[in-house]
């Protein structure tokens, strides 16, 4: 019973704080608002026993991807209005192709297709799934983790490949170029004829 | 885990080896200052050529046996090494082919030799895959390696653009492909094919609604492999990437990874979904012919020689799945072999004649005098009389003109389409490569009647030139004894 309550609140939360994420004329606020839509989803993956998924949500997605989006809003000062010009002209046909969706999603749901695959399997005690997690992933699943670590490899490479720039006009050192500077390189001997004093 | 056990993992030594020599790429070619890169791409060709023995050492010790490793995510069977060494065959022959080209664009940096062995490891991750995971993570792979090869020539505006095209679709169509999979996999409960393949049968058999759920699936899944394919009418981003992209990367994009498409195809389709082998050959019908006749009356308008082999590509890429369409008939798989076994065949000559004809435009541009309008290729036979010769028989060959290579496999697809009874798409296949005929003959027309224009080709290419030849009198010996190569092929499909 309690545990229905909580899940309606946190059900009721998260939509209004997804609701929040497209409606905000603030790009920040409307961050800031995922935020909250990504902390309410772990708080149900919790009610529903899925501690490790719930937890990595939380580090991963608000910790990490969240932070660095909102440090990108702020410091790229977009000009969000402009972009938002069109949204009550697009309203009515955006509602219908939702409305659509929607009705699709639920008469999927609703169908018997997937029943079978909703289990109320009964949960051992001490079992714990990030053990579980931590062990199909390195034994049943370990050929794909092992592709999937290359992908990100590959991410990298390219990543670096197309945009790493080396600038004529810095005005960094390179350490190495300066230690190998030798005296000659440097240092000029001119001989002058004495100049005497009138 | 016993030894024994351990051991049975290398099987997948091939992969091992690539993923391995593609790391040490990295730091060798830290290494290599000099701008011909000489060390990294003696480094790469090292790899393939000790990869390309381990798959020989894996063929010969599995004894035409098939195997299971990772858990059932890897499959190890007589028609993934075949595949492979095409593969390892291809590749080595790319780099030879775009190595002179890409150094005096000063675009020979260590990032494309390393990424081209990354997209390898994709192609034989795909090859080799007996799961979605395994399949979907191996696409990734390649076209995210892709992706980047494109761009690499961050200073051409129609490189960035084409990568950005190639980027948004590919992502759309990894996007459709994933729907269609989580469908089947939401169906079936398994992501192994070995386990889909006779649970959709009962599913389909038990109730139609599960059908109803399976085909939905498998729209989304051929609409996947159409668009990797590059068939109508998923076809929108071959030209625009083969035209924007360097001609040494369109090679790329061009050949290997049409092997793994090949092979995504089969996998899913004839490994994973043999039940619903009414319903995906119905709509691979539609996909050959739009592709068949887009590709063909497009690429007469083309004026540019690499968009007009883009639109080639997608027509013989729907002549392929001709016989993708006619492996089981009313059930019974009795013409499978012949048909797979022609699809095979198939795409194997069209990787080899598609290297020829990239190779051919990348041994004739040089710097600033690239060849790749038709006009540039007017009077050629004055000018390279050898290389003329070779284009004229990747031309033939495209045509399908005897005694080429390309002649037996459009004669062996056909035959197959007769064997299952579609007498319509047999013809609708001789009447559209007519089509066909018209502008790959235009090119040998050009070569030979026409007086030379533009800046004469000069000589030089070096090995380039050798392996060029090669490949040329391959598809010529191809032509006249194509058994060989057949008999592979089939051998190969039986042991799907």
């Amino acid at each position: 019973m309690l545990e229905t309550i909580v899940f309606y609140a946190f059900a009721a939360i998260l939509l209004g704080a997804a609701l929040r994420v497209i409606t905000a004329r603030n790009p920040v606020h409307a961050a800031l608002a995922l935020v909250l839509a990504f902390f309410t989803a772990a708080g149900i993956w919790l009610l529903l026993r899925a501690e490790f998924l719930a937890i990595t949500l939380l580090l991963v997605y608000v910790g990490a991807v969240m932070v660095l989006f909102l440090f990108v809003v702020m410091m790229l000062d977009v000009n969000l209005e402009r972009l938002r010009e069109g949204f009550w002209k697009n309203l009515p046909m955006a509602v219908v192709v939702g409305g659509i969706m929607a009705f699709e999603l639920v008469a999927m749901l609703a169908s018997r297709h997937f029943g079978s695959a909703t289990s109320t399997r009964v949960v051992p005690a001490g079992y714990s799934n990030t053990r579980e997690l931590g062990r199909v992933l390195y034994t049943q699943y370990v050929y794909a983790f092992e592709i999937a670590a290359v992908i990100l490899l590959v991410a990298i490479i390219a990543a670096i490949a197309l945009t790493l720039r080396r600038r004529k006009d810095t005005k960094a050192l390179d350490p190495a170029l300066q230690l190998a500077a030798r005296r000659e390189e440097r240092v000029r001997l001119v001989s002058m004829p004495a100049e005497t004093e009138r | 885990m016993s030894l024994a056990q351990l051991l049975s993992h290398l099987r997948a030594l091939p992969e091992m080896v690539l993923l391995a020599g593609a790391c040490a790429l990295m730091l060798v070619d830290l290494a290599s200052k000099s701008e011909t890169r000489r060390l990294s791409y003696l480094f790469a060709q090292g790899v393939l050529l000790i990869a390309f023995c381990a798959t020989l050492f894996v063929l010969s010790e599995s004894e035409g046996k098939r195997y299971y490793i990772f858990y059932g995510l890897f499959v190890s069977d007589l028609l993934s090494h075949v595949l492979k060494l095409f593969a390892f065959i291809t590749v080595s022959a790319v780099l030879v082919y775009a190595r002179p080209y890409l150094h005096e664009r000063g675009l020979l940096k260590g990032e494309f030799l390393t990424l081209l062995l990354f997209a390898l490891l994709g192609i034989l991750v795909m090859i080799s895959a007996n799961s979605f995971l395994s399949l979907y993570l191996g696409l990734e792979l390649l076209t995210l390696c892709l992706y980047a090869l494109v761009a690499l020539n961050r200073d051409s505006a129609a490189s960035t653009e084409a990568a950005m095209k190639y980027f948004v679709l590919g992502a759309l169509a990894s996007g459709l492909l994933l729907y269609g999979m989580s469908m089947i996999y939401g169906a079936t409960g398994s992501l192994l094919f070995t386990d889909i393949g006779p649970q959709t049968a009962a599913l389909a058999a038990s109730s139609s609604s599960m059908r109803t759920l399976l085909v939905f699936g498998l729209v989304f899944v051929v609409a996947g492999i159409a668009f990797k394919l590059g068939a109508v009418p998923f076809h929108m981003w071959i030209p625009d990437v083969y035209h924007g992209a360097s001609t040494a990367v369109t090679l790329v994009i061009g050949t290997a990874p049409k092997l793994a498409a090949f092979a995504m195809a089969l996998r899913l389709l004839v490994n994973g979904l043999p039940a619903l082998a009414v319903d995906w050959q119905q709509m691979l019908v539609v996909l050959a012919v739009l592709s068949m006749a887009l590709g063909n009356l497009a690429a007469i308008a083309q004026s540019n020689l690499k968009r007009m082999l883009a639109y080639s590509t997608i027509s013989h890429m729907g002549f392929m799945l001709l016989g993708l369409l006619s492996g089981v008939v009313g059930g019974n798989r009795l013409n499978a072999v012949d048909a797979y076994g022609a699809a095979m065949f198939y795409t194997a000559v069209y990787v080899l004649m598609s290297l020829g004809a990239f190779g051919v435009l990348l041994l004739a541009s040089r710097q600033g005098a690239e060849c790749e309008r038709l006009e540039d290729m007017k009077g050629m036979n004055r000018r390279d009389p050898w290389l003329a010769f070779l284009m004229l028989l990747m031309m033939f060959s495209l045509a399908g003109i005897p005694p080429m290579a390309g002649f037996y496999a459009k004669f062996a697809v056909i035959s197959a389409v007769v064997q299952a009874g579609q007498l319509w798409l047999a013809v609708a296949a001789v009447a559209f490569s007519l089509v066909g005929a018209f502008y790959y003959l235009r090119v040998v027309k050009l070569m030979y009647f026409d007086d030379p224009a533009g800046v004469a080709v000069p000589a030089g290419g070096g090995s380039a030139r050798w392996l060029l030849s090669v490949n040329g009198l391959a598809l010529l010996a191809l032509g006249l004894l194509p058994q060989g190569l057949m008999a592979l092929c089939q051998a190969a499909i039986r042991s799907l």
